[in-house]
C-alpha cells in the first residue's frame, strides 16, 4: 500500500470508531439532522481547509486565512448595508479582493523568496486590520436573498437538513479533490512540495503555481467568508479568528504531510468532520466545557504529528531492488 | 540524423571566466551520434563548468557551441532539453513523492477535459520502463525504489525528452556493481539508438567499460581527446594528473629513518560502502602521503579516522593506547586535527575574524566554561599567525577576505593551537595561487621535524613526493598499495593508481 495513505486510513478509521462511541452514549447523535448540522456548522472551517491542503502539499503555509474570512464577511456586509449593493455584485468583488490578495502574497513569496509563514503573517495583519478600518462593529445583513439562502435546504431521510452552505462545502471538497489528483496544475503543486529545484529542472512552472495556490487559498477563504456571514447574517471584523490554526490542524489530522509533498484533500474533508463530531459531542454531553474541543484537538494533532513521523521517517522508504531475472 | 562522423553536439573554444578565474580557456569538445564520450579531469578541472555551459545552466563567455552543426545559444537547461540535450545527474533530479509514472510524464500529461488521463499515462509508462528493461509497478512513489532504478527513470525521462544527447554527470557514484551493469547496458542500448551520451565519471575502470572516447581536462586546459583502444590506464591517468615521468626524480627523497616512535594506529578501520578496512600506523615526526584519484576513498579515509563518519569496523589506537573515536570531539580529545578537503565548506567561518578562526578548536576542546581571556586570544593568534606568517592586515578582519593559502594556514593554525599529535591534511594545497603551494609544503616539512604525525591527502603528486616519508595509493575504496624510499617517485605512484583498472570485475 501507498505509504502516503496509512495517516488517512488512521485518520478515517478513529473517525468512524470516535463517531461509534459517541453514538453509543447518546444514539440520537446517529440521525442526519445531526450529519446536516456537522456539514452546515463546519462549512466555512471546510472550505477554507480545502485551500489550507493545496498550500501545505505545496510546502507552504497561510496563516491570512482567518483574517481574510473576517474581512471578508465585513466588506460584504459593507458593499450589501451601506452601498446597497445586490448581494449577488457585493460576492463578486469579495471574490475578486481576496484572490487578488492571494496573488499579490503568492508573488511576494516567489520572487522576494520570503518564506510563506512571513509573508501570510503580514497578510493576516493586513486583512484583520483593514476589516477593522471599513467597520469596528458588527454589522448585521438584512437582505431578502439572505433569507432565502439561509431558508432553503434539501430534506435529508431522517429529517435533517441538507443547507445550501452545506451543499457549497461538499462541491468545494469534490472540486478540490479533482484539481488536486486529475489535473497539471495538482501534479505541479505536489512536484513543488516534493522538490521545488527538481520541479523547475523537470520544466513545473513554480512561479505561477505558488500564485495560484495562494490565489486559491485565498479566494477559498472569500468564498468561506461569503458562507460565514450567510451563516451568521452579519460581518464582523473579529470573526474566524484562529480559523487559520483549525484549518492547518484539520489538514494535518487528515493526512497531509506538513512538510509538503504528501496529502489529500479528501482527508482534510475527514479532519473537519472529526473536530466538527468533538464540538458536537460536547454540546450533547452539556456539562463539559468548551474548550474541550482544543483540548482534545490539540491531543489528536500531536498523534498525528507522531504518526506521520513514524510512517514516513523512522521506516523510511522501503527500496525495492532490481527485480531478479 | 547525423552520421557517425559528425558531432551531434561540438563545443569549440569554450572560454569561461569566474572573477579572474579562468574555469575552461579556449576547451574543444564534441561528442557523436552513438558513441560514448568520457569527460575525465580532476576537482577543477573545468568538467563540471563544461557540461553546465552545454546544458545551457551557464553562459560561456567566449566560443561556440553547435548543434547538428548549427550553432546554438541555451538559456537554461529546459531549453537544452527542449533542443535535445537531456541531463541526468547525481543527485537524481525527480519527485521521490510522486509515482513513476508521473515522473515519466510530469508537466505533458495527456489530459482530456482539462482532466488527466491517468490510465493512459500508467499504461505507457509501463511500456517504456519495459523498454529499458525494468518490469516495476509505475504506480508506486518513485521513492519507494532504488537509486539505480531512480537514475534509470531519470535517463528515460531525459531521453523522452530530448533525444539527441544524454549528458550522466557522475550517475554511477552511488550503484553497487549490479546497478552499474544494468545501467551501462542502458547506456550501450541509447547508444546503439544513436544518442550521443557524454559520460562523467571518476571510476576510471567504468570509462573503459562503456565509453568510446575520452577527453580529458586539467585545470581549465583541454588536455587531448583519445580513442580509448588506443590509450592505456597508466596514460589516462598521466593525462589527468598531468605527470611526466621525465621529471620523475625532482625531490630529494625523504629520509624514512628520521621518524620516532609509532603515535598512531588504524587497524582493520572500514565502513561499508564507503572505505575497505585498512591498517596504517603513523610515526611521530612522519608524513605519510595518500594519493588516489577522486572518488578513490582518500577523503572517506580522512573522514574515518577523524570520526567524521563512524566506523563499521576496527579500532584506533594512540600511543599503544584504544580509544573511541565516534565523532569529531572525541578525535580532537585524542590529540587529532583535521584540515578538509573543502575549506568554504567545512573549514572556515568566513564572516569570524582570524583570531576567532585560529581560537576556535581550542575554546571548543576547553568548553565554554572555561573562555579564553581576549589577550590569551591575542596571544595564541598573534603566535600561530606569525609561526605560518598569515599575512593579514590585522587579526580582526574576517576570514573571507584572506587568499586561499592564508585561509589553509588559518585552518593549519586552528589545529596547531590545539597542540595536536597526529594532524590530517587533506588537498592542503587545492585552490591556492601555484606561489604559496611551495609555502604549504614547507610548513608540512616543518610540521614533521617538531615530531607531529601528518596524513597530506594530495592529487599533486610532485608535492606528495616532496615531502612524504611513505606513500599509501587508494583505488576503489580499498588501500591498494603502500610506497616506501626509492618508489616514492610519481613514475610509481601512477602506475599504482591506475594499475588493474582495466577489468570490470570486482575487486575482491
Amino acid at each position: 500500500m501507498n505509504r502516503a495513505l496509512r495517516p488517512l486510513l488512521a485518520t478515517t478509521v478513529i473517525f468512524l470508531l470516535a463517531y461509534l462511541a459517541a453514538v453509543l452514549q447518546y444514539p440520537s447523535m446517529l440521525s442526519t439532522r445531526v450529519l446536516g448540522n456537522f456539514l452546515t456548522d463546519n462549512a466555512f472551517l471546510g472550505i477554507a481547509a480545502v485551500g489550507m491542503t493545496f498550500v501545505i502539499i505545496s510546502g507552504g503555509i497561510d496563516l491570512s486565512v482567518g483574517a481574510v474570512i473576517g474581512f471578508s464577511t465585513v466588506l460584504i456586509a459593507t458593499l450589501i448595508m451601506w452601498s446597497g449593493l445586490h448581494p449577488a455584485l457585493a460576492f463578486a468583488i469579495t471574490l475578486a479582493v481576496s484572490a487578488g490578495f492571494g496573488a499579490l502574497m503568492g508573488a511576494a513569496i516567489h520572487y522576494l523568496k520570503v518564506p510563506s509563514f512571513i509573508v501570510t503573517l503580514a497578510g493576516m495583519f493586513l486583512a484583520r486590520g483593514g476589516a477593522s478600518v471599513l467597520s469596528p462593529d458588527s454589522i448585521g445583513i438584512k437582505h431578502e436573498v439572505y433569507t432565502a439562502i439561509s431558508r432553503a435546504y434539501i430534506l435529508l431521510p431522517g429529517g435533517g437538513r441538507l443547507t445550501v452552505i452545506g451543499m457549497v462545502m461538499l462541491a468545494v471538497f469534490a472540486l478540490g479533490i479533482l484539481l488536486a489528483h486529475r489535473t497539471r496544475f495538482g501534479s505541479y503543486v505536489y512536484a513543488l512540495g516534493g522538490n521545488e529545484t527538481s520541479a523547475a529542472l523537470m520544466g513545473v512552472p513554480v512561479a505561477r503555481t505558488t500564485i495560484l495556490v495562494y490565489t486559491l487559498s485565498s479566494t477559498l477563504a472569500g468564498i468561506a467568508g461569503i458562507v460565514f456571514s450567510l451563516y451568521t447574517s452579519a460581518g464582523y471584523s473579529l470573526s474566524a479568528l484562529g480559523v487559520e490554526l483549525d484549518a492547518i490542524a484539520a489538514v494535518v489530522i487528515g493526512g497531509t504531510l506538513l512538510t509538503g509533498g504528501y496529502g489529500f484533500v479528501a482527508g482534510t474533508f475527514i479532519g473537519v468532520m472529526l473536530q466538527g463530531l468533538v464540538q458536537t459531542y460536547i454540546v450533547f454531553d452539556g456539562t463539559l466545557s468548551s474548550w474541550w474541543t482544543k483540548i482534545v484537538i490539540g491531543g489528536l494533532l500531536f498523534m498525528f504529528i507522531l504518526l506521520q513521523r513514524l510512517v514516513f521517517s523512522a521506516s523510511g522508504p522501503r527500496k525495492k531492488a532490481f527485480r531478479k531475472s | 540524423m547525423t552520421d557517425a562522423a559528425h558531432p551531434v553536439l561540438e563545443a569549440r573554444g569554450i572560454v569561461k571566466i569566474f572573477g579572474q578565474h579562468r574555469a575552461l580557456d579556449g576547451v574543444n569538445f564534441a561528442v557523436r551520434a552513438g558513441e560514448v564520450h568520457a569527460l575525465l579531469g580532476e576537482n577543477g578541472a573545468g568538467k563540471s563548468t563544461l557540461i553546465k555551459i552545454l546544458t545551457g545552466a551557464y553562459q560561456p563567455d567566449g566560443g561556440d557551441i553547435l548543434l547538428e552543426g548549427a550553432p546554438v545559444r541555451f538559456t537554461d537547461p529546459l531549453n537544452a532539453q527542449g533542443s535535445g540535450i537531456g541531463t541526468v545527474y547525481q543527485e537524481v533530479n525527480l519527485l521521490p513523492n510522486r509515482s513513476v509514472a508521473e515522473n515519466l510524464f510530469l508537466g505533458r500529461q495527456p489530459t482530456r477535459f482539462g482532466l488527466v488521463q491517468r490510465k493512459s499515462i500508467v499504461t505507457q509508462a509501463a511500456a517504456l520502463m519495459a523498454t529499458y528493461g525494468l518490469d516495476i509497478d509505475v504506480r508506486a512513489e518513485l521513492g519507494s525504489y532504488s537509486v539505480a532504478v531512480q537514475q534509470i527513470v531519470a535517463i528515460a525521462r531525459a531521453v523522452e525528452l530530448s533525444g539527441k544527447v544524454l549528458v550522466l554527470d557522475e550517475p554511477t557514484a552511488s550503484l553497487d556493481r549490479n546497478e552499474v551493469d544494468k545501467l551501462f547496458d542502458v547506456v550501450r542500448s541509447l547508444k546503439a539508438r544513436g544518442l550521443g551520451i557524454i559520460f562523467i565519471t571518476h571510476f576510471l575502470d567504468q570509462v573503459f567499460a562503456v565509453s568510446d572516447r575520452v577527453t580529458i581536462l586539467r585545470n581549465g586546459q583541454l588536455i587531448g581527446t583519445r580513442d580509448l583502444s588506443t590509450v592505456t590506464a597508466t596514460e589516462v591517468v598521466r593525462m589527468m594528473l598531468g605527470k611526466d615521468l621525465a621529471y620523475a626524480h625532482a625531490a630529494p627523497p625523504v629520509d624514512e629513518a628520521a621518524k620516532g616512535p609509532v603515535k598512531v594506529t588504524f587497524t582493520g578501520l572500514g565502513r561499508a560502502g564507503r572505505v575497505a578496512p585498512f591498517t596504517l600506523s603513523l610515526h611521530a615526526g612522519e608524513v605519510v602521503g595518500v594519493a588516489g584519484l577522486l572518488g578513490s576513498g582518500r577523503t572517506e579515509m580522512a573522514r574515518l579516522m577523524f570520526g567524521v563518519d563512524t566506523a563499521d569496523e576496527g579500532e584506533t589506537i594512540v600511543d599503544g593506547r584504544p580509544v573511541r573515536v565516534r565523532n569529531p570531539a572525541q578525535a580532537v580529545a585524542a590529540g587529532f586535527g583535521f584540515c578538509p578537503e573543502d575549506r568554504k565548506l567545512d573549514g572556515i567561518f568566513g564572516e569570524l575574524s582570524v583570531r576567532e578562526n585560529i581560537i576556535i578548536a581550542l575554546q571548543a576542546k576547553l568548553g565554554w566554561f572555561r573562555a579564553l581571556h581576549r589577550d590569551e586570544q591575542d596571544e595564541i593568534a598573534g603566535r600561530y599567525a606569525d609561526d605560518l606568517d598569515i599575512r593579514a592586515a590585522n587579526h580582526d578582519m574576517p576570514v573571507k577576505l584572506l587568499s586561499g593559502g592564508n585561509q589553509q594556514k588559518v585552518i593549519l593554525a586552528r589545529w596547531l593551537a590545539n597542540d595536536p599529535t597526529f594532524l590530517i591534511l587533506d588537498e592542503p594545497t587545492r585552490g591556492i595561487d601555484v606561489g604559496a603551494h611551495a609555502e604549504i609544503v614547507r610548513t608540512i616539512n616543518r610540521l614533521r621535524e617538531e615530531g607531529l604525525a601528518l596524513l597530506v591527502i594530495s592529487s599533486e603528486l610532485d608535492e606528495v613526493v616532496a615531502y612524504s616519508n611513505r606513500v599509501v595509493v587508494m583505488r576503489d575504496r580499498k588501500m591498494v598499495a603502500e610506497l616506501h624510499g626509492a618508489d616514492i617517485t610519481p613514475a610509481v605512484i601512477v602506475a599504482a593508481i591506475a594499475d588493474n583498472t582495466l577489468t570490470t570485475e570486482p575487486v575482491t
